[in-house]
């Protein structure tokens, strides 16, 4: 990442093809593959978790019940009872996201929820689900609502595109605070990664005043591990919101 | 005379359970966006990246009206300051949550 003269701490949000020649061919870059190594790295923890099917839990099992309560816990108390409709997509979201973000903290990985294209599809996707829900449940009544109640009407023609443009903010909102969240955390690692490699070339005091980076680093990583479930949380509950909104009458 | 002792004895078992942290308070649905700011740095993150939201999404429709219309910067103009206004409501409708509580 931060080495020889020059350091660019944007570097490593560059996507490369991987798998050699067959990579080559299909533009298959890291971004798809860490994605497809969250998706396996989940669907392994509730395999192996659930396989014993136990009525006394072991501890993957344990673990592995605590997800999944928790997701539907928070999906049926935000949502309601219609929420357990919409349980399986905010499972997937938070894990995915959660998966993500974990698998981008390890050494010479990428993070694939700090670019803003993956996670703006995330985002208008629960856009959309939102908007095609509100539309079932609610039917013509879901545009009253870009009205506030007792407006003046002589003001609608400045508060409905207001309104309407909150509300087309969602998915952008959504979606730049997981991205900037990710990005600004790896720069900061690299930054102060960089610090460390630079007071090296200073010789032994240098080295002693490298240690306080290198602490930094640490702190950052802990840090890293609580905005990575935090940011994932966000998300998820968010989701939960605007879905709560779509199926209120 | 046993059922008034029935009575002591589960006042005296909730209040043991609420000192121990053992109920769960019944919590208003308005805490699910509270939930999603814990801290006070989260909070002005997320009010910054609404107020953002808007504006970009204000720039993003008034340059593709203008573009599509050749209205060169109209639509653009009208659609910013709309943006703007619909950040500002985002905040607004964040903030306006947590003084209820």
């Amino acid at each position: 990442m931060a080495g020889g003269s020059s350091i660019n701490v944007l570097e490593q949000f560059e996507l490369h093809p991987v798998l050699g020649g067959l990579g080559e061919a299909l533009r298959f870059s890291q971004s798809p593959l860490y994605m497809i190594a969250a998706v396996c790295l989940v669907l392994a923890f509730l395999y192996f978790g659930m396989r014993p099917a136990a009525v006394v839990p072991g501890r993957l099992q344990a673990a592995a019940e605590v997800c999944y309560e928790f997701i539907h816990n928070m999906a049926v108390d935000t949502i309601g009872p219609e929420g357990a409709a919409f349980f399986p997509f905010i499972f997937t979201l938070f894990f995915f996201i959660l998966a993500g973000n974990y698998i981008g903290l390890l050494p010479f990985s990428f993070t694939f929820t700090s670019h803003i294209a993956v996670t703006f599809a995330m985002a208008f996707m629960v856009f959309l689900l939102t908007v095609v829900v509100s539309l079932k449940v609610q039917g013509l009544r879901f545009f009253a609502h870009f009205m506030p109640d007792g407006a003046s009407p002589f003001l609608a023609p400045l508060l409905i595109p207001i309104e309407i443009l909150s509300f087309l903010s969602r998915p952008v909102s959504l979606s730049i605070r997981l991205f900037a969240n990710m990005v600004a955390g790896h720069v900061m690692f690299d930054i102060f990664a960089s610090f460390v490699v630079m007071l090296a070339g200073f010789g032994v005091v240098g080295d002693v005043f490298a240690i306080g980076p290198i602490a930094i680093n640490v702190a950052l990583m802990a840090l890293e591990l609580l905005v990575g479930v935090l940011q994932a949380y966000v998300f998820a509950i968010l989701t939960c919101i605007y879905l709560r909104e779509a199926v209120a009458h | 005379m046993c059922k008034e002792k029935d009575d002591s004895f589960n006042a005296r078992l909730q209040s043991a359970e609420r000192r121990y942290g053992l109920v769960k308070e019944e919590k208003p649905q308005v805490d699910a966006n509270m939930e999603a700011d814990r801290s006070l740095a989260a909070l002005a993150f997320r009010a910054g990246t609404e107020m953002l939201a808007g504006l970009i999404v204000g720039v993003a429709i008034g340059w593709g009206l203008d573009h599509w219309l050749h209205t060169r910067a109209l639509f653009l103009v009208i659609f910013a300051l709309l943006g703007g206004s619909a950040g500002m409501l985002n905040v607004w409708r964040l903030v306006r949550t947590m003084d209820v509580k």
